[in-house]
């Protein structure tokens, strides 16, 4: 039995293809050294000039034909219910941002880890605001691409206790490499105390649960550490060397900076940053959502 | 078929000598000979630049974590890597290099149809590789997009994309023109009774992908176009954020990217069925099922671009369409393998190193070619897209296709290209470090492919060390074969080449190695009971 549902139908189309291969790659090649070998100029020194064989020519077109139907069907029956998903599955929205996974519960509640009971069917609905990401979870054998404006899904059964790689496959930019999580599987009693416990704003400051939801802290670390851009801490009231227009200024982080670092965040672009890479918010982060960013980044002395 | 040429007066068009001597004698040639031959030298450039991006990535990817440089510059390696080789040196490939070189001579032609413009694609050629190479040094970075451009990752970042599309759009002029160029030498100078069935099965591959360059590029200049225009002018295709669609733009890009793996293998596939024949001593067998096999090759191939796509949230019925038409486009691939491995039996095999490579070929395309079936098979694909698996799997068919076919190709030609041999001990050493690098390079992605190790990654979970440690390896074993290769055949001081040094029957072995300026002293014709590949 497999991680998921979907294990044993994939890897059995997987060993029906990989043994209608491996035949052929060893009988043909066996073939071909034992010609080269038996008729060699040495040994054969006058070719004999066959005619073309018509019967032979449909043979090797109709047996590869039967077998390239065959290798589709295999793969066709255990693809189809990976469209199929049950009425009733458990729904969880899965959101993709440069260059982290949030995974939302019923209720708006955020994880940053997909914990799923154990048997119970789950859809993914997938989401991005920014570019295309793609939800892969090998041991599920299931990855589907999260195409910003399309509401793409898939879903899945955990039929095994434990812990596997969530990875993200279609390239995403700078960090794309490391956008990275887990599934974690668990009965379903644990589960339902686990969701209970994951705090709906986690009594967190609702700045930080603001700045979480837009994985804004994927690139701007909370400790002083620098993961791809200025760090959060001790920034407000800062004074920082930007690049405006190619020219170079000193700014005094306050809430116009912010305010515009957050709309139009290549304007002023601190010094030894890359120019880019964040996209605007505009219409993501709202205008009232701004004060408590900037309370919080307050607190982070 | 005449053989009274060999006996010739006028100089050889490598000694020619017009207007203009020395190097501006060449860049204002309308040979054909001389312009396959400056397109060799231009894509040999790139080819090295693009292998040393591919050795850097190897050596970032020795471990996990960073070693040598960050994630910025690993983006732009691969994607430079990708642009250089795809556009500049495989979609280019066999058919602008041999396809120029032998195949108006295969069809007893004293050049192509259109000598100016052929000059004139070679200069497109050079002028969209160097603004696609300009992208490295103007503007706000390198390009960090992958060699896809997908939407709207690449209308949104601030690196210098516009240029690198630029320069595909135009390297796309420069094949379009080569594949009319062809088309038109096909249709209208072959030699006097030589019709279309009797012509030899290199030209019929060019002439397949000629077909292919003409109908299929113009699809990816439109929409290179509307990514610049969605950059530039905002106006929305491909970006949501603006009212366009992802997905439309993954359409337009495969709608060409497939058929233009068709571009780059079906010369390929020409050459190896030009060489087997002549070194077993035999004729072809399945001449007209190999010359029906490019056709519908380059036919089908239009119609399975989406299985690029199974996992970007197309219908379920597109996705079934897809896979079917996909499994149809193996099975002439199948055809051809039997036929060239039946050519050989009961041959007089003679295992030089054209022919060696062309045994590489095939085992390698093979490889290539079976594991695809499990890229076009749905439930397979799911679990594999976007991996590793499917870096393997196209490396096996684009280079150990189409790199070891054009290594086969140059070894073939090289005694009428140059009017010299070359070392055959060394050329067979050099096979045994290419064979043996590739396979250590590339098998091992297969393997962490199906372990879960995706594309693109600039760092990777440690359970995927071991792989990348052997691919490694691998790339270094493979480079000293690629300088071992190149070394002899820069050499040119081995002994003078015969016209027919292989005992080949085409055309081009009737005439002088290197051949004269007009190719064909006395016009060649074929009798009405004269067959292409007669060996007597």
């Amino acid at each position: 039995m497999g991680a998921s549902n979907f294990v044993e139908g994939v890897d059995l189309a997987f060993k029906v293809i990989f043994g209608i291969g491996i035949f052929f790659l060893v009988g043909i090649t066996t073939v071909m050294i034992f010609f080269v070998i038996r008729y060699r100029k040495s040994k054969h020194p006058k070719a004999e000039q066959i005619h073309d064989n018509n019967v032979l020519e449909v043979t090797w077109t109709l047996i590869p034909l039967i077998l390239a139907l065959l290798m589709f069907y295999y793969g066709y029956v255990a693809f189809s219910p990976m469209r199929n998903a049950p009425k009733d599955a458990y729904e969880i929205t899965v959101i993709g941002k440069m260059w982290v996974w949030a995974f939302e519960y019923p209720g708006g509640k955020q994880s940053p880890d997909l914990v799923v009971p154990l048997n119970k069917p789950v859809k993914c609905n997938l989401v991005s605001y920014d570019v295309i990401h793609s939800l892969y979870i090998p041991a599920f054998r299931i990855k589907e691409d999260v195409v910003p404006g399309k509401n793409n899904f898939l879903w899945f059964i955990p039929e095994q206790l434990g812990e596997y790689d969530i990875l993200c496959s279609v390239y995403c930019g700078l960090r794309h490499s490391f956008m990275e999580a887990k599934v974690k599987v668990v009965p379903e009693a644990e589960f339902n105390t686990w969701l209970a416990a994951l705090p709906s704003n986690s009594g967190e400051p609702e700045g930080l649960t603001i700045l979480k939801r837009n994985a804004c802290t994927g690139c701007h670390s909370l400790d002083g550490s620098k993961i791809v851009s200025t760090s959060f801490k001790g920034l407000y009231g800062k004074e920082e060397k930007v690049i405006t227009n190619g020219t170079e200024r000193t700014v005094l982080v306050d809430d116009a900076y912010i305010k515009t670092s957050v709309y139009d965040p290549n304007k002023d672009v601190v010094v030894g940053y890359q120019k880019g890479i964040m996209k605007t918010y505009n219409g993501i982060i709202k205008e009232d959502e701004l004060p408590k960013i900037i309370d919080y980044l307050k607190s982070l002395k | 078929m005449t053989a009274e040429n060999i006996h010739h007066p006028e100089p050889s068009y490598l000694e020619y000598r017009g207007k203009y001597k020395g190097l501006l004698g060449w860049l204002t040639t309308t040979d054909h000979k001389r312009i396959g031959l400056m397109y060799m030298y231009a894509m040999m450039v790139f080819f090295i630049v693009g292998v040393i991006l591919g050795e850097l990535m190897r050596l970032e990817l020795f471990r996990p974590g960073q070693q040598f440089y960050g994630p910025q510059v690993y983006n732009g390696l691969f994607t430079l890597h990708g642009i250089i080789m795809i556009f500049t040196v495989v979609i280019p490939g066999l058919a602008a290099v041999f396809g120029n070189f032998a195949m108006p001579i295969m069809i007893g032609a004293k050049d192509v149809a259109f000598p100016r413009l052929n000059l004139f694609s070679w200069y497109l050629f050079i002028l969209g590789a160097a603004i696609a190479l300009s992208s490295q040094f103007m503007g706000d970075g390198p390009p960090d997009t992958g060699w896809t451009f997908y939407a709207p990752y690449s209308v949104t970042t601030h690196t210098n994309v516009i240029a690198a599309v630029l320069g595909a759009f135009v390297l796309g002029f420069s094949s379009i023109l080569t594949g009319l160029n062809f088309i038109v030498t096909i249709h209208r100078l072959r030699a006097p009774g030589m019709t279309f069935f009797k012509m030899p099965l290199f030209p019929w591959a060019v002439y397949a992908t000629a077909w292919i360059q003409v109908l299929a590029t113009p699809i990816v200049g439109i929409t290179l176009l509307m990514i610049i225009a969605e950059r530039t002018l905002r106006i929305g295709f491909f970006d949501p954020n603006l009212g366009g669609d992802p997905v439309l733009y993954q359409h337009l890009f495969w709608i060409y990217s497939h058929p233009a793996v068709y571009i780059m293998i079906l010369p390929a596939m020409g050459v190896v069925t030009e060489i087997i024949p002549t070194f077993s001593q035999r004729r072809v067998f399945g001449y007209k099922a190999i010359a029906l096999s490019s056709m519908a090759i380059a036919f089908v191939g239009y119609f399975v671009w989406a299985h690029h796509m199974f996992t970007s949230g197309m219908s379920s019925t597109a996705r079934w369409i897809f896979s079917l038409l996909t499994f149809l486009v193996a099975v002439p691939s199948a055809i051809k393998v039997f036929n060239w491995v039946t050519t050989m039996y009961k041959g007089s095999i003679d295992v030089k190193p054209p022919f060696l490579y062309s045994l590489g070929f095939i085992f390698l395309f093979m490889i290539g070619g079976l594991t695809g079936l499990s890229l076009g098979s749905l439930a397979t694909n799911i679990h594999v897209h976007d991996t590793a698996y499917v870096v393997a799997h196209f490396h096996y068919i684009v280079f150990g296709g189409v790199g070891f076919a054009f290594f086969a190709a140059l070894h073939y030609w090289y005694p009428k290209m140059y009017g010299r041999m070359y070392n055959f001990k060394l050329a067979n050493i050099a096979f045994v470090f290419l064979f043996a690098g590739f396979n250590l390079l590339y098998f091992p992605q297969f393997i962490i492919g199906l372990m879960g190790m995706p594309r693109r990654y600039f760092d990777y979970l440690p359970q995927f060390t071991f792989g990348m440690q052997l691919s490694f390896y691998g790339g270094i074993l493979l480079a000293i074969g690629l300088v071992l290769m190149l070394y002899n055949l820069f050499q040119k001081n081995g002994a003078k080449a015969p016209a027919n040094p292989w005992g080949g029957s085409t055309l081009e072995w009737t005439i002088p190695s290197p051949p004269p300026v007009e190719n064909f002293d006395v016009m060649p014709e074929m009798g009405p009971d004269e067959e292409p590949y007669d060996y007597k």
